[in-house]
Formats: C-alpha cells, structure tokens, sequence
C-alpha cells in the first residue's frame, strides 16, 4: 500500500521532468511527466483530480474532443482556475499531465480518447461527462464501434449518481446510453433546412440500436446524427433539452445559431465554420451549463474562442496563406470536404496521409471519405506523405486526370511545392491527417510563422 | 465493347473498409478499355437471378451488420450457386468472404450461417488478427503476382482439405495465423480478408475479375484486356508490400 507521502516528492519529480523536457526541446513534454507520475505512483490522477475543488468535466468524442475541450474551457475560464489538456494528449498520462501543469487548478477540462475513457472516469470521478459522437475511425485500433459503444454504456452506468451525464441525442448510440440516467442532458440540432438530402456514404450507426431496421431520418446533418427514427420499434431521438435552432453557416468564416435552453434562448455567434462546428458548440455549452456557466457566459465564452492549428486556423506566410484543416476519418474529412466546398472549391490542393498508429494504420478509410465534391474546382492536387501514393489512386480513381496529381512524399517539399502553386494573396489549402498536421506545425515553427502547440496551450 | 453486370450485394450493410474503392476501381479500368460497368444494388429484398450479373462484390462490415445480412444470404445460396456453375465471378472480401463459407461460429453463441459456396468455415478466435499483409498467388499456372492489403478480423478461417487457398502468406496473419495460407479461390470465386482496400493497389486481380466477368458475358475464354501503365498503382503496392514486411501481424 501507497502512503499519501510520497506523492509530494513523485508530483515534483514529474514537474522537473517537465521543465527539463521542454528546455531540450522535445515537444513540450505533454505526456512524458504525466507518463512518469503514473508509473512512480499508480494512484497520482486519482489523486490530484480529487485535489480540484470545482471538479471536473470530460469530453470524448470520435471527431471534435479537442474543439468542444477548448470551447467549455473558454466559457469557464473567468470563473475558475483551469486544468486543460490543450495540446490533446489526451490518454491517461496527458491528463495527469496536465494536472500537474496547474498546481492550484479550481476546475478540471479534459479531452479524452474514446478507449482511455473508462479508466479516466474511474479515476478522475468527473462531475459532468459530454459524449459527443462515435464514428467508425481507426477500427485497427479501437476495434469495431459497437465494442466503443459497449465500453461506454458500462462505464457511464459506473458513474457515481450526482456526476451528470450530457449525451449528444443525435447519436442513437449515445441517446441509448443517454436514456439509462434519468437525469441526462440531450443535446442536438434542431433545423430540418440543414439537413442533407440522403445519407453520406460513410453514415455508421442507420440501424436501430434496438431491433436493428434501419432507422428513417426526418433530417441527416453529419453523417448519421440527426432526427431519426426506427419504423419497426418506434425508437427515436429522444426530446431535446439543449437544442440549436435557426443555423446561419457563413461559408469560411463562421456560423451562429440559437441556443434553446429550459432557461432561456440566446444567439451564438462562432468564428469557426460548418455544421460540425455547430455540434462541438452545443456540447461545449451543455457541458460548461453542467458545471455551472449561465446562458450569458457560454455566449460570451463561444464569441471569445477562435480555433486552433490544423482546426480551421490560418496562417501567414509572407504574402500567401496556409489554411490547414485536420482530417482524420470519413465523418471529419467529410465535414472538411462540405465546408471547403461550401466557401467556394479550391483549385489547388494540398493532402497529406501518414500510416502512423495516430493516424491509423489501416489507409482504407480515404476511400469512405467523400471527397469527390472537390474534383469539380481541383485543377491541381499534391498528394504528400508517407502513403502519398495511395492518396493518389484515391483521387485518380475518384475521377481527377492523372496530369492533375503531383506525387511529393516529402511534407516539407509538398509544402514548398504548394505555396509555389498559391499566387500571391491567395490561400493554399492543406488537409494533413494527425501526424502530418504536427509535421506540418513543426515546418511553420521552424520558419517562425506560427508558435508552437505547447506554448499556444495557456 | 461489352456491359458487365455487377451486383452488389448488401451495400447498404457491408461497406466498411473502403468496399467502394474496389468497385471504382473495376468501374475506370473496365471503361479505360472502352466497355461499361453497370452496379446493381442487391439488398435484402432483392433475388439474385442466375445469368443476370456478371460479377457479384460482397463486403465487409461490422460484426453487427453481419449478422443482420447473414440469414438472408444463406436463405438465397441456391440462385447463388446457380450463377456461379453457370460463370458469374465473385469477389468477397472480409466479412463478404466469411460468409461465403458455410458459416461462423462465434464466441456467445452468436453462430451465423453461410451460403456454403466456398469450401471453409470460420470460428472466432480470441485475438483480432489486425495489420499489413502480403501474399503471393498463381490464380494462372506460371503466372505468380503478389496481392498487398490490410486485415482485421477476429475469425479463424479454415479450409477443407484439398481447397485451393487465394495465396501463400509472405507477411501476416491469413486465413488462421498459422495455416500460411489467405483467402480461397474456387474457379472464378475469390475470397480474401484483405481490404485496403484491395484492388487499388493490386490493378492485376482487377484485370482478371473483370476478365472473368468478360467470358461469362460473352460465353467465350477470358479474354486479354489491353495493359495500362499502372505507375502509381505500383508506387502503391511497394510501400503497401514494405509495410506488410516490416510490421505485417505475428502472434
Ligand atoms: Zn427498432
């Protein structure tokens, strides 16, 4: 057995390592010390979560933990002092991380992969929990979705009885994990105008959670979320507590909404743009509502926020500009593809596909994406990184003319290649999956144009 | 210059692991010879009529869309079988494969049925068998070519003795881990666990799948489709086959 002394001198020892890890350069050391307190002292997340006196929230999430993490942590940030992990290492080790990275924090804000989700809850004992989607991704890795979906169900049973659960409703995994608490929270879009004209090739969960017919949706919005219901059975999204209604998407450069609530209805205006966007906001507003935040401060919090590397952010390069967007698995890429599409179809691109186990190792899922409304403005792709050439079939088979694709394994070169492309003033797109997009990050640092994630975290 | 029919049984439920990329890809080869590909969605209330498809492309999916399709697959084994004594071709992969098999045997009881039209049957294992995969085939004596392609299945799939398996694993797991051996083949039958998804960067199986198609739309021998110069499919397949060497599974 484990004394409580100790701890003092391991959490110091972390904090050094920290400090040591970030003067040698090496990549701010997000995880290392958490990696190191974990396995000096078993029982350190416990404990230093149970240190915070407002708790703490989660997120999990297949596509936007970061985003909708960084949101709520933005709504509550002038109320408490806050322990986030921005950088999003977001395994067990990032989270005891990012604990220790804030000595007096008040109130905890946590991203966190879909499989660590379990024993984070167990340890870390949240008082409010947001899930906010699952879509197939990285099934080498996770394995199948309904295998997610179990782990989930059992641990959101496990949660003691005045955590409070907040489930995104148009998820019909979710609303059924949703449905077993009496007093969770379902949140979810409200606006048929939105809602796309059939399913998109790589929707997961269209068939009942119960009886397994495929569900009918009044509305679709991103891949399977939305307004469904199972003729055989009569399951269906259940009532919606916190709803966005009236969605205004102002192509590139942001969307609003209303936010419904019990108490009330207000405006929200983002900088951020696309219908997925929309859904990170409205599980950000749940979750930070969950804590404590008023109607007020969520809008101000979400006016506040603007979006981070590789989400949507832009960057200056001399006289062009990069806009990165992180892709990741079909139901994000596919968001990308509608929002890029939306604000008028580049003519030059930018794509890059590592194999790495961040990004997958299994490629596949390139070809559940739909990126074919691209092809229609794409007069040039450069198709980069370690599975450059796959990305190339993809395209080629997809329909783009051989003579359009430039092959350029090398990021760096990729990049070189697609700001040559890019006239001046103009916008060069980049969509690299998650390795590619830290690359990418670590080129534009080392050029000076942008500083680096873990300096950006505070 | 010809129509091949293709039916496409269950899109709706198997099509996880990119089962579209392979149709894409029989679709532009086909048309870059100057004949056309025509899809049919075959779903559940759809009967499969012997002579009417050329080729039949069944996919993968996750074990719960497996077992939605599974009863009523076996339920249409009969018309099935008819198609291919009659010369249709098929492609399963994955899931598709398994249940091409005389069924599936799972841990809690969960058994499936199969359409018995390959010689196999598939029991869980423990273990998902997940990475990289490279084997080498002679579907045509003196004809030896490599197929590169990911699996991920937690099945162990064994053949009866004397079945003729799809290729002898050089790197990764197969049909079971440890027979050495992936996928079946049975005349213009192909069964496999690889996806990738698997023709993209193996154009040769596409070839021949379409050439097989080919001679049962025209009752003649397969017939010699014109080369195409394939250079990024080959870029593709060598770092696919680099991966499958250096990482593809173990026990
Ligand atoms: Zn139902």
């Amino acid at each position: 057995m484990r004394l409580s002394l100790p701890l003092a001198a391991e959490v110091a020892a972390a904090r050094a390592i920290a400090a040591l890890s970030r003067l040698a350069g090496a990549g701010g050391g997000t995880t290392v010390p958490g990696k190191l307190l974990t396995t000096l002292h078993p029982g350190a997340l416990d404990r230093l979560a149970a240190r915070l006196a407002a708790g703490a929230g989660v997120v999990s999430a297949t596509n936007g933990k970061t985003t909708t993490a960084a949101m709520a942590a933005e709504i509550l940030r002038p109320r408490f002092r806050l322990a986030h992990n921005a950088a999003g290492a977001n395994l067990v080790s990032g989270v005891a991380s990012a604990l220790l990275a804030a000595p007096g924090a008040e109130l905890g804000l946590f991203e966190v992969d879909e499989a660590a989700l379990p024993e984070v809850l167990r340890r870390v004992r949240p008082r409010a929990v947001c899930l906010g989607n699952l879509f197939r991704d990285q099934l080498d890795r996770y394995g199948e979705l309904e295998l997610v979906a179990e782990r989930w169900r059992d641990a959101a049973a496990k949660l003691p009885a005045e955590a409070r659960l907040v489930v995104n409703g148009d998820d019909p995994q979710l609303a059924a994990i949703g449905r077993a608490r009496a007093d969770a929270v379902v949140f979810g879009l409200d606006d048929p105008r939105l809602a796309r004209p059939a399913l998109q090739h790589a929707a997961d969960s269209t068939h009942c959670v119960r009886c397994g017919a495929p569900y009918t949706y009044a509305a679709a919005y991103v891949g399977h979320l939305g307004d469904y219901r199972c003729p055989a059975c009569g399951d269906a999204r259940p009532a919606l507590a916190l709803a966005a209604r009236e969605v205004e998407l102002h192509g590139l450069e942001g969307a609003s909404f209303t936010l419904a609530a019990p108490e009330g209805r207000r405006r929200i205006e983002l900088a951020l743009p696309g219908l997925y966007n929309v859904y990170n906001a409205l599980g950000a507003a749940a979750l930070a509502r969950a804590l404590g935040a008023s109607l007020d401060e969520i809008v101000a919090g979400l006016a506040r926020f603007s979006p981070a590397f590789g989400r949507f952010e832009r960057i200056a390069v001399g006289d062009r500009r990069l806009l990165v967007l992180l892709i990741k698995n079909p139901a994000g890429a596919n968001e990308a593809v509608r929002t890029l599409v939306e604000g008028g179809a580049p003519r030059l691109a930018v794509i890059a596909l590592n194999d790495a186990i961040a990004d997958g190792r299994d490629v596949s899922w390139i070809w559940d994406v739909d990126f074919e409304p691209l092809l229609e403005g794409l007069e040039r792709l450069v198709a980069t990184g370690d599975r450059a050439a796959e990305l190339a079939l993809r395209f080629r088979y997809g329909g783009l003319d051989e003579r359009a694709i430039e092959v350029e394994p090398s990021l760096a070169r990729a990049l070189d290649r697609g700001l040559a492309l890019t006239p001046p003033g103009g916008e060069l797109v980049v969509l690299p999956t998650y390795t590619a997009m830290l690359e990418l990050q670590r080129l534009v640092a080392e050029r000076g144009l942008a500083r680096p994630y873990w300096e950006r975290a505070a | 210059m010809s129509t091949i029919r293709v039916g496409h049984l269950y899109p709706d439920y198997l099509n996880i692991y990119a089962d579209r990329g392979n149709i894409a890809v029989l679709a532009r080869r086909a048309a870059w010879r100057g004949h056309t590909l025509e899809v049919t969605p075959l779903g559940m209330d759809d009967p499969i009529v012997p002579g009417a498809h050329d080729l039949y492309y069944i996919g993968g999916g996750q074990d719960r869309e497996q077992l939605l399709v599974a009863a009523n697959l076996a339920a249409k084994a009969e018309p099935l079988r008819e198609a291919v004594e009659r010369g249709a071709a098929v492609l399963a992969v994955c899931g598709g494969y398994q249940l091409l098999g005389r069924g599936y045997r799972g841990f809690h009881g969960q058994d499936m049925p199969g359409a018995g039209l390959l010689p196999l049957e598939t029991v869980a294992g423990e273990r998902r068998m997940i990475g990289d995969v490279l084997l080498e085939c002679e579907l045509e004596p003196g004809e030896r070519r490599t197929l590169a392609g990911f699996e991920n299945h937690a099945g162990r799939t064994r053949l009866d003795p004397g079945a003729e398996p799809l290729g002898r694993v050089l790197a990764g797991f197969g049909n079971d881990g440890e027979s050495g051996f992936e996928g079946c083949r049975a005349g213009r039958v192909i069964g496999t666990y690889l996806h990738g998804p698997l023709l993209p960067r193996n154009p040769w199986l596409a070839d021949w799948l379409l050439a097989q198609a080919l001679a049962h739309r025209t009752g003649g021998d397969p017939p010699r489709l014109a080369p195409l110069a394939d250079e990024l499919e080959a870029r593709a397949h060598e770092v696919a086959a680099a991966r499958a060497r250096s990482r593809g599974g173990r026990f």
